[in-house]
């Protein structure tokens, strides 16, 4: 799978939060031939300080009009400075990354899960397998009110979606999972889709262990190059020996795996 | 203009390589641009046997550059043999490896392997910091990169480059140690030991603890190392560290190394290697200096 490096022009910035924004570029090139669970790699600088690319994933492909979009939050220095750039703008991005993506072929009846922030890089997939026809469950969870993003969006490319706050202040009252659960009881759901916290992650895969169904996820982790040569964002395959551990790149391999091929 | 250099009896079409570990086997950049393009690629540390590398977290940011404790993960010499070098061996471009090893016998071994390989050359790692036996553990006196290169050195017949650490008092004695042992070039500087702490959670960033710092944070030492060993021996000097332009490689250069190599700032911009080629050309004509050998070791000090 060829990635490349272009000078994209931001054509439009929508924030969604004081800390979040919605960055669409032009990137024909790249969407052309992108994958949903795709990451891009972005300098924010062309000085060196901060020095390293910023790993972003996709949040839309609008394969038709050549743009891309991603969302992002203000973390630290690198993203300050890129929520400062103006339409206008050139970002200087490498993509399509990652060979890891969500794969739903063969299955029908889709649950998408996320969890705050963790939500961005499902927006395409889900997009993408409800225009395949598929029956897209999406279920998201969020901290509480104030966290809530992108509901509407989500709306039209889902044909269920559950939306649920911690608190109960927004949505359905708990965690998302809660919700997936009780679909998956009703024997609603053949696949399972996840990316956000850890310990949301981890308990997707112990429902999905437990009911015998097959369940992909997004990871993080801290990267150097992106492209998979500096072998710095490393996971540990399961079932490697624990005195012999091996692992695999997120930004390679990944960054979605088969939630059981890696521990997280 | 002439930008062809022979370093340590490699010809090289110009001066600028890759640095080991920032390249992986080459295949990732070539994506982006024929490696034809370059002088020379320095493979990814590679041992006798496959080794996994650490656990993560692996790598973080720091001011100007980064720290890594990848704990030399690679595929092994047999997987290279058969996989990656057949695949490098289509550009028209010097391959070098860079050897890494926990024991004199280890690093024998694996020479003796790579001595029939169809590689233009071998680059000892001495001095990867990131790993508990071997290496650095050699890298840091005379005596013991005098031991482990004439150990090579008897079994290799392609020229032999060492690679030398930062993390020592003098660079120079270890400079001398390769060259008494028969090594035909040197590379410096690896990374320097640091460390970053995670305030919030009081504890390092990596799993390890420490890792090398690589990028432009460590060009100044870089700098100063490279100028100290090209008036100590008489063997070439490879300069790297924080190069990402043709400057930084003039710099190197001026300071008395005959070839430059670029590490991390593959990580910032994958065309950073061309890119330099072209910056030192430009250098050239700016100057009207017709051949690159004429700017080695000429800063004229204070």
């Amino acid at each position: 799978m060829p990635k490349m490096q272009l000078q994209a022009k931001l054509v439009n910035i929508e924030q969604l939060k004081n800390d979040i924004f919605k960055f669409s570029v032009e990137a024909k090139e790249i969407v052309k031939i992108s994958k949903p669970g795709q990451f891009i790699e972005i300098r924010v600088t062309d000085q060196v300080e901060p020095f390293l690319r910023r790993p972003i994933s996709i949040y839309n492909m609008d394969k038709e009009n050549g743009i891309l979009e991603f969302i992002f939050q203000v973390k630290g220095k690198g993203t300050e400075i890129l929520s400062k750039k103006q339409v206008g703008d050139l970002v200087d991005i490498i993509g399509p990354l990652g060979y890891g993506t969500f794969d739903y072929s063969k299955y029908q009846n889709l649950a998408i899960i996320g969890g705050g922030i963790g939500i961005f890089p499902l927006y395409e997939l889900a997009k993408e397998a409800k225009n395949n026809n598929k029956n897209v469950n999406t279920y998201l969870g969020f901290r509480n009110k104030e966290f809530v993003v992108l509901e509407k969006e989500f709306e039209e490319v889902s044909d269920e979606l559950c939306l649920a706050t911690d608190d109960g202040s927004y949505g359905k009252n708990g965690f998302a999972i809660n919700f997936l659960k009780e679909d998956i009881e009703k024997g609603k759901i053949d696949s399972i889709y996840a990316c956000g916290p850890l310990p949301m992650l981890r308990a997707v895969k112990d429902l999905a262990v437990q009911n015998n169904i097959p369940c992909q996820v997004s990871l993080e982790e801290r990267m150097g190059c992106g492209i998979g040569v500096c072998l710095g964002c490393s996971v540990k395959v399961a079932k490697s020996p624990i005195d012999n551990p091996q692992y695999v790149g997120v930004c390679k391999a990944g960054p979605v795996f088969d939630a059981t091929y890696v521990d997280f | 203009m002439n930008t062809e250099i022979d370093f340590a009896g490699i010809k090289m079409k110009n001066p600028v390589t890759v640095a080991s570990g920032t390249f992986g086997y080459g295949r990732e950049f070539a994506e982006f641009y024929d490696l034809s393009k370059l002088g020379a690629v320095i493979t990814k540390g590679t041992s006798l046997k496959p080794r996994n590398g650490n656990r993560p977290s692996r790598v973080c940011e720091t001011p100007a550059g980064m720290l890594n404790s990848i704990g030399l993960q690679n595929p092994g010499v047999e997987y290279f043999a058969q996989n990656d070098l057949p695949f490098l061996r289509k550009f028209d471009t010097k391959i070098i490896v860079n050897a890494c090893g926990n024991t004199i016998e280890d690093y024998v071994e694996l020479c003796r392997i790579l001595n029939n390989l169809e590689i233009d050359a071998v680059e000892l790692n001495l001095s990867c910091p990131n790993v508990c036996a071997g290496c650095m553990a050699f890298g840091t006196t005379y005596e013991g990169v005098k031991e482990v290169t004439s150990a090579v050195r008897k079994v290799l017949d392609k020229p032999l480059i060492v690679k030398l650490t930062p993390n020592v008092t003098d660079i120079t004695l270890t400079a001398k140690g390769a060259e008494d042992a028969g090594a035909d070039g040197i590379s410096a500087i690896n990374t320097l030991l640091g460390m970053k702490i995670d305030i919030e959670k009081r504890k390092p960033v990596l799993a390890n603890n420490t890792g090398g710092l690589s990028g432009p944070a460590i060009k100044p030492v870089a700098v100063r190392m490279v100028y100290q060993i090209a008036k100590a021996v008489k063997i070439p000097v490879m300069g790297l560290g924080g190069i990402v332009n043709g400057d930084d490689a003039v710099e190197f250069m001026l300071a008395g190394a005959k070839a430059v190599s670029i590490g991390a700032g593959n990580f910032i911009d994958p065309y950073v290697a061309p890119k330099t080629i072209e910056g030192i050309e430009d250098y050239l004509e700016r100057h009207n200096i017709n051949d690159v050998n004429d700017i080695i070791g000429k800063v004229e000090m204070n």
